[in-house]
C-alpha cells in the first residue's frame, strides 16, 4: 500500500459555518496504481466530491481547513503552495467535471482553450500547440476534429462537450486524472460512449483513475477497486469483487440491495430507511447506526457510543464496522437473499 | 391492454413553433416534440416511458393531461374525448389527473407551509372533506411516510426525499384516478430512491391509481412498469409488457438502450453485449427521413432511409415500429453503429423483411427458431387503444 503511485493519507476537509463546524471528509485512506481506477462510491453529501476537489486544490484554504497527505509519484498535494499547485494541474493530475457546459469558457472557441492549456505547461509554439490539439480531439473521437476545433462549446452536443473536457485534462499527459461524476449529465448511450473512450485512453497513457460517482452500474463496468463512503468517512474499501460479492459493511450491503437493477426484477426494493445524518451534528458512535439493520445485533451499546476504526479483514479489503465477522458475514446473507429470494418468487 | 384505458391518447402531436421577431411573430420552424403517439393506461396499471433527453417523453406526459394543447391528435379519459375542452372545463377532471413533477426543489413554494401545499388541491377544487381539510391533509401526510406534526413546516426544513413525498402527497390527497410521474425519482439517491419508488407501489396498491411513469432510467422502469413504451425523437419504437421488453426487445434501438446501462455486478458486466451507438441524437427540429433511428442504427438498410416504419404489433401485445426488427440473438460481441457522418456504412446479419418470411413460410420453409410470428404483421389495428 505505502509504496502505490497515488497515496492519499488521513485526509480531513472540515468547513466552519454559523451552525458548527461540517466536517465535510473525515480521515480518508486509500491508494491507487498507474493504470488502475478507484471508483469512490457514495450518496449526496458523503463527501466524495470534496475528497477530490482537495486532492486538486480546489478546496478554498481560506475557508476550510485541510489536514492529511495525498501524494502522486513524487508530488505531495496537500501542504503545497497554489504556484506548485498551478504547475502540478494539468500535467500530474487532471479533472473532468460533471457539467461539461460549465467547466468549459463559453465564449472561447474549443481549440483555443486545449491549445492555452498546452501552453501553459510545454514550451513549444503556437501551431505546434495546435498540432497537439488538434490530434488530441482526434483521440478522443471528435468527427470532423480540423473543423470542430474552432467551434465554441455551445456548438456541440453534451457527450462532445465532455470529450472536449477529456481532451483537455489528458493533453499534458498527467499521471492522475479524477473524473468527478463524469457521465451523470449524459444519456446513457452517451456515457457508454464515454467511458469506453476513458478505459481506452486509460490504456494509452497508463494513468490512475480515480472515479467518482453514485451509479453501481458504472463502478461495476470499469473499476478495480472501489471505496465506499458515508457521512464524510470511508466505511468500506476493497477490490470490485470484496465489494460486489463480499460486501462487509451494512451500508455497502444496503447499497446493493436497494438498487433497481436492468437484468432482474424483484416485487419490492429494500430500502435503507430513514436520512443520511447531518454533518454538523453527527452520530457519537458509528456513522451508520441509525439507520443500520443490525445496530442491536452487539447487545452493548457499542455501536451507538463508540466510532469503529477501519479494519483490515484480508490484504485487500477493509471495513469500518464493530460486529464481529461472522455476524458481517451473516448480515450481508440475510441482506442479500432477502432480495434474491423475492426476485425468485415475482419471476 | 387488457383492460380498457382510464387515459389514453390517440395520434397524439405536439410541436412547438419556432418564432422570430417581437412583434409580429414569424414561425420559421417547428420543434417536433411529440409525433403521433398512441398510448393508454388501465386502472391500477403503469404504463413506463422511456427514452434519452429530447425523445419527447416529458412532452408527451403534460400533453395526456392536457397540461399543454395537443397540436393533433386525441386525449380520452374515461371515455370521453377531452380534447377539446377549455382550461376551465379541465378543472373538475384535475381532481382525478395529477401529476408529481422532478426536481423536489423546484415545484413546492418555498414561501409555503407543507400543510398549504398539500391542502392547495382541496381549495381549487372547493371540496369539504368530512373532519375538515386538515386532517384529511394530515391522514395523507402519514400515508406517504412524512410526519403530521410537520403541517406547519416550510418545504426547505425537509431533505430532497421528504420534499419528494410532499410532491407525492399533494398529487394522491385527492384520491386521483391517474397520476403522471415525470422522473420523480432521478433527483434522489439511491437508497432514497427505493424508498419512494415502494411508496409509489404502496399507493397504487391501495387506490387503484393509474400511472403514467416517464423515466430514462431502464431498471427504475422495469421496477415500476407493467407496459412500457420506448420513445425515441417523438415516436413509440416499441410498446410491450414489461417481461417481454427486457427479455426479447425487438427494435435496435431498445437494445442498444438496454445494452448501454451497466449492470451493478461485475461478473454479468464483464460478459454483457454491448452496443455502442455512435453519434447524437439527432435534431427535433429537421427529422430524419424514413426510420428516425436509421442515422445512428446498426441494421440501416436503404428501405429505412426511404420509407417510415409503423408500429405494426410483432407478436400478441408487442408492436414495434421498425422494418428489420431484431430477431435473432445478438451475441455478446461489441457491435457498433454506423459513424453519424457515414451513413452508407454496412449492416451486419439482416433479417429479411416479414413478408418474405411469410413467402418462406407458406411456401412450406420451416420458421426460424425462437420467432413467433402471431397475426398478420401487416394489419396495423390504430383503434387497438
Amino acid at each position: 500500500m505505502t509504496d502505490a503511485f497515488v497515496r492519499v493519507d488521513d485526509l480531513r476537509v472540515s468547513f466552519p459555518t454559523e451552525d458548527g463546524i461540517v466536517r465535510a471528509v473525515d480521515g480518508v485512506t486509500f491508494s491507487v496504481e498507474r493504470g488502475k481506477t478507484l471508483a469512490i462510491v457514495g450518496e449526496s453529501g458523503s463527501g466524495k466530491s470534496v475528497t477530490s476537489q482537495a486532492l486538486m486544490g480546489l478546496v478554498n484554504r481560506r475557508t476550510a481547513t485541510i489536514e492529511g497527505r495525498a501524494w502522486v509519484g513524487d508530488n505531495e498535494l496537500i501542504a503545497a503552495s497554489d504556484d506548485e499547485l498551478r504547475k502540478l494541474r494539468g500535467s500530474v493530475v487532471s479533472m473532468i467535471f460533471q457539467d461539461p457546459f460549465a467547466s468549459l469558457h463559453p465564449f472561447y472557441r474549443i481549440g483555443n482553450q486545449l491549445v492555452e492549456a498546452v501552453l501553459v505547461h510545454q514550451d513549444v509554439s503556437k501551431s505546434e500547440a495546435r498540432a497537439q490539439a488538434l490530434d488530441m480531439l482526434q483521440r478522443v473521437g471528435i468527427p470532423n476534429a480540423e473543423r470542430r476545433i474552432d467551434d465554441y462549446p455551445h456548438q456541440l452536443s453534451g457527450g462532445m462537450r465532455q470529450r472536449v473536457m477529456i481532451a483537455m485534462a489528458l493533453i499534458n499527459g498527467p499521471s492522475l486524472l479524477i473524473a468527478d461524476e463524469p457521465t451523470t449529465a449524459l444519456d446513457v448511450t452517451v456515457q457508454a460512449q464515454i467511458m469506453e473512450l476513458l478505459a481506452e485512453l486509460q490504456v494509452q497513457y497508463n494513468t490512475a483513475i480515480i472515479l467518482i460517482t453514485h451509479d453501481l452500474g458504472v463502478v461495476a463496468d470499469v473499476a478495480d477497486e472501489v471505496a465506499v463512503m458515508y457521512a464524510g468517512r470511508l466505511v468500506e474499501r476493497g477490490t470490485l469483487e470484496d465489494i460486489f460479492y463480499d460486501p462487509q459493511m451494512p451500508y455497502t450491503v444496503g447499497l446493493l440491495s436497494s438498487v433497481p437493477r436492468l437484468d432482474d426484477v424483484s416485487a419490492r426494493l429494500t430500502p435503507i430507511g430513514g436520512q443520511p445524518p447531518s454533518l454538523i451534528n453527527l452520530p457519537s458512535g458509528c456513522v451508520f447506526e441509525p439507520r443500520c439493520g443490525a445496530r442491536s445485533w452487539l447487545g452493548d451499546d457499542r455501536c451507538s457510543t463508540v466510532r469503529p476504526e477501519l479494519l483490515d479483514i484480508s490484504s485487500t479489503h477493509s471495513v469500518r464496522c464493530h460486529l464481529s465477522d461472522a455476524d458481517r458475514k451473516r448480515f450481508a446473507a440475510e441482506s442479500l437473499a432477502a432480495v434474491s429470494g423475492k426476485k425468485d418468487g415475482s419471476s | 391492454m387488457t383492460a380498457e384505458p382510464i387515459l389514453s391518447a390517440d395520434a397524439l402531436v405536439k410541436h412547438f413553433p419556432i418564432t422570430k421577431g417581437a412583434i409580429r411573430k414569424k414561425t420559421i420552424g417547428t420543434v417536433n416534440a411529440v409525433n403521433g403517439i398512441s398510448i393508454g393506461v388501465a386502472p391500477g396499471e403503469t404504463l413506463g416511458l422511456v427514452g434519452e433527453s429530447g425523445c419527447g417523453k416529458s412532452t408527451a406526459g403534460r400533453t395526456l393531461l392536457k397540461l399543454l394543447e395537443p397540436t393533433a391528435g386525441n386525449v380520452w379519459y374515461d371515455g370521453r374525448d377531452i380534447t377539446g375542452l377549455t382550461k376551465r372545463e379541465m378543472v373538475p377532471l384535475r381532481r382525478e389527473l395529477q401529476m408529481i413533477f422532478q426536481d423536489p426543489y423546484s415545484s413546492l413554494n418555498p414561501r409555503h407551509t407543507v400543510g398549504s401545499i398539500i391542502s392547495a388541491p382541496y381549495e381549487v377544487q372547493k371540496i369539504d372533506p368530512p373532519g375538515g381539510v386538515k386532517r384529511a391533509v394530515q391522514e395523507t401526510m402519514e400515508r406517504v411516510g412524512l410526519n403530521p406534526e410537520h403541517y406547519n413546516r416550510y418545504p426547505n426544513e425537509f431533505s430532497g426525499g421528504q420534499r419528494q413525498r410532499i410532491g407525492i402527497a399533494r398529487a394522491v390527497t385527492l384520491r386521483p384516478k391517474v397520476v403522471v410521474c415525470d422522473e420523480p425519482v432521478s433527483a434522489l439517491d439511491v437508497s432514497i430512491q427505493a424508498q419512494v419508488i415502494n411508496l409509489l407501489q404502496d399507493l397504487q396498491d391501495e387506490f387503484g391509481i393509474a400511472y403514467v411513469f416517464v423515466a430514462h432510467d431502464l431498471s427504475v422502469v422495469r421496477q415500476m412498469s407493467h407496459r412500457v413504451a420506448v420513445m425515441y425523437l417523438g415516436s413509440i419504437v416499441e410498446i410491450t409488457d414489461r417481461d417481454s421488453l427486457y427479455a426479447k426487445p425487438l427494435h435496435p434501438y431498445t437494445h442498444a438502450l438496454m445494452s448501454a446501462v451497466p449492470v451493478p455486478d461485475p461478473r454479468v458486466e464483464a460478459t454483457r453485449e454491448r452496443i455502442v451507438l455512435q453519434g447524437d441524437l439527432p435534431s427535433p427540429i429537421n427529422l430524419p427521413s424514413g426510420c428516425v433511428f436509421h442515422t445512428r442504427c446498426f441494421r440501416a438498410q436503404d428501405r429505412c432511409r426511404m420509407e417510415v416504419p409503423l408500429l405494426l404489433e410483432y407478436s400478441p401485445g408487442h408492436q414495434v415500429a421498425c422494418h428489420y426488427p431484431v430477431t435473432e440473438s445478438l451475441g455478446s460481441e461489441l457491435i457498433v453503429g454506423p459513424d453519424s457522418g457515414l451513413v452508407e456504412l454496412q449492416a451486419p446479419m439482416v433479417q429479411p423483411p416479414s413478408e418474405v418470411i411469410a413467402d418462406m413460410e407458406s411456401a412450406g420453409s420451416s420458421r426460424p427458431e425462437g420467432v413467433d410470428y402471431a397475426g398478420d404483421p401487416n394489419t396495423f389495428r390504430e383503434g387497438d387503444w
